[in-house]
């Protein structure tokens, strides 16, 4: 794999997915819009949860608005990356244009997940990482050189965990055809991840951490801002992240063995 | 010698189909217990494909033609037999191996619908590792060829559906590929468009000895681009061989409409030996075998009054269409 020949395709997907999205100037204002809008929304009803006891599951107000910064940022990354591209398999599969990538001399993981990017999401981020370093301030967090690569590494790992759960989904689409529902209810759990883990029952806790591991990708992520992480939970984020990770990568390979590509 | 450059041993593809019976009662059931059975669409099939060659594959609908192809550039998997192109397993689909063929199919599109063709374009030559320099000339060599210029700077979405097909036929050739699969190109294409297309195909084969794997509903694409046919009939192969003995095997002979002088001349004619299809007035319609047409001529032109002569090819889908149906044909 030539590293050099992948960032100059990735330019080419940067730039042509950019001049797509700016075709459609009303669009991208209402998307942008939609992000801010929403990020109050989602602070407003917060605030409603901690309006009566200060606390949930041991969080104060100001330490949650670090989850809600992360799930921002992360949601900010879904949409710029994750929902305009692996939405997209979907479509490749019904309609057979897999045929195209599948022939083309370059990674077809690499190109069905980052061909495309939605500059809304930037906004998200952004705005994410506004609410992140308020956070910081409020929470007076001490921003040392441990504190920043283990949350860089926690935040990496949340990425990772996130794509290739959303990745796998997609490619069942190779045997299921229409996946769209599997991706609503994956969407739904990861509204769930604005809320510590601790706020949930002991059940829904192990559910969130081993079946459907929501909860690692906000929440140690931000105890690690609030420097309340153990090592063990840290390095137990990055084995899932790489075990996810790889899984979902020998998973594609599998499964575009069975590809039948669509009727002409 | 010119080297095969595609080889086909007793290749065959299995799908598993599900089917659903009409009606509520058959959705629900489909939906608890979904029965699938195993349907072998290609059935042990063997050919070989020189280099250069220009090979049509006919078939009615569903016989199975596109799945060869796909096997062919290695996007599906034969379940068994082997299939060598250009010496390489396609499934394994080798960086190599992509950079030497293409696929274009009349009915899909790779190019980026929001954009001008040439965005498109530079995408795929950074794809294919092409540089700036390189990418710039294959465009504009190729744009000629095609005879497009303006079309390359306006969004796809606003081109006409044959000037989207020249571009795409463009984005699919800017790495030079030597071996092309051609899935129904010229489908839905007006009949001025189709004929710039299979124009360009000739002389891009001409020009880079490109080897072209054809399928098309289109018998005008068949008749003057492939000098070879492969007919498939229900996933076999019921003739490979030379399209115009084919041609000749199922209509052996000719009809000739001759317009005489006279109705004597007419009556004379009738009468001379050759068999008659009909006769009206001065007019009489014969059939010719083949293989005497100029011997036959020569004596009626040179025995007979005669205002006006037409020799009548019989339809070449009719022609065509008697093979689709058929499990066999030997030459």
């Amino acid at each position: 794999m030539k590293l050099s020949k992948y960032l100059k395709v990735y330019k080419k997907f940067l730039h042509t997915s950019l001049a797509s999205e700016l075709e459609y100037k009303t669009n991208i204002l209402v998307d942008l819009i939609t992000a801010i809008l929403s990020l109050v929304g989602s602070i407003f009803l917060l605030s409603i949860f901690f309006q009566n006891n200060g606390y949930i599951g041991g969080w104060k107000f100001e330490q949650a608005l670090i989850i809600q910064a992360i799930y921002t940022i992360l949601n900010g990354i879904t949409n710029t990356w994750f929902n305009p591209n692996l939405t997209e398999i979907v479509k490749h599969i019904r309609e057979g244009t897999l045929d195209f990538v599948l022939l083309k001399p370059i990674d077809s993981q690499f190109f069905i997940s980052l061909k495309k990017i939605n500059p809304s999401g930037f906004l998200e981020i952004l705005l994410g990482f506004l609410l992140l370093f308020f956070c910081i301030r409020i929470n007076q967090i001490n921003l040392s050189l441990s504190f920043l690569t283990l949350s860089s590494i926690t935040i990496s790992c949340s990425i990772c965990i996130l794509y290739s759960l959303w990745f796998f989904i997609s490619t069942t689409t190779i045997w299921f055809v229409k996946t769209w529902n599997a991706i609503e209810v994956l969407r739904s759990f990861l509204y769930i991840g604005r809320f510590p883990l601790n706020s949930f029952s002991f059940s829904l806790r192990i559910f969130f951490s081993v079946f459907i591991p929501i909860a690692f990708i906000t929440t140690i992520p931000s105890e690690v801002f609030l420097g309340i992480s153990v090592l063990w939970k840290i390095l137990l984020e990055v084995i899932v992240a790489t075990i996810f990770l790889i899984t979902s990568r020998k998973f594609w390979l599998f499964a575009i063995k069975f590809y039948s590509s669509a009727s002409s | 010698m010119v080297q095969n450059i595609i080889d086909v041993r007793n290749l065959s593809k299995s799908f598993d189909i599900s089917s659903k019976e009409p009606g509520l009662k058959g959705t629900i059931k489909h939906f608890f217990r979904r029965q699938t059975k195993s349907f072998k669409v290609i059935k042990d099939i063997s050919f070989e494909i020189k280099e250069g060659e220009i090979v049509g594959f006919l078939g009615a609908n569903g016989a199975g033609k596109t799945t060869i192809l796909k096997m062919l550039c290695g996007l599906i998997y034969p379940s068994e037999g082997s299939v060598l192109v250009s010496g390489y397993l396609p499934f394994r689909r080798k960086e190599k191996f992509l950079k030497n063929i293409t696929l274009i199919m009349g009915q899909k599109q790779q190019l980026i619908w929001d954009l001008p063709p040439i965005e498109s374009f530079y995408l795929n030559a950074s794809i294919y590792d092409l540089d700036k320099f390189e990418a710039k000339k294959r465009i504009k060599k190729l744009s000629e060829m095609l005879e497009i210029d303006e079309e390359l700077f306006i969004p796809v979405r606003k081109l006409s559906l044959g000037q989207r097909m020249k571009s795409e036929l463009l984005a699919a050739l800017i790495h030079e590929p030597n071996i092309l699969f051609l899935d129904e190109p010229t489908l839905g294409l007006d009949i001025n468009a189709q004929r710039n297309l299979r124009k360009f195909l000739q002389k891009y084969n001409k020009e880079t000895n490109a080897t072209i794997c054809l399928t098309s509903h289109y018998m005008k694409d068949i008749t003057s681009l492939c000098k070879r046919v492969i007919c498939v009939h229900e996933g076999a192969i019921s003739y490979d061989g030379k399209l115009d003995l084919l041609l000749k095997k199922l209509s052996p002979v000719k009809e000739i409409l001759i317009v005489c002088r006279s109705e004597e001349d007419a009556i004379k004619l009738e009468n001379s030996g050759f068999t008659v299809k009909n006769k009206i007035k001065n007019e009489i319609t014969i059939k010719i075998e083949n293989n005497s047409i100029t011997s036959s001529l020569k004596t009626i032109l040179n025995n007979f009054d005669i205002e006006d002569l037409f020799i009548n090819e019989p339809p070449i889908d009719e022609t065509i269409g008697k093979v689709l149906i058929k499990k066999k044909y030997d030459i």
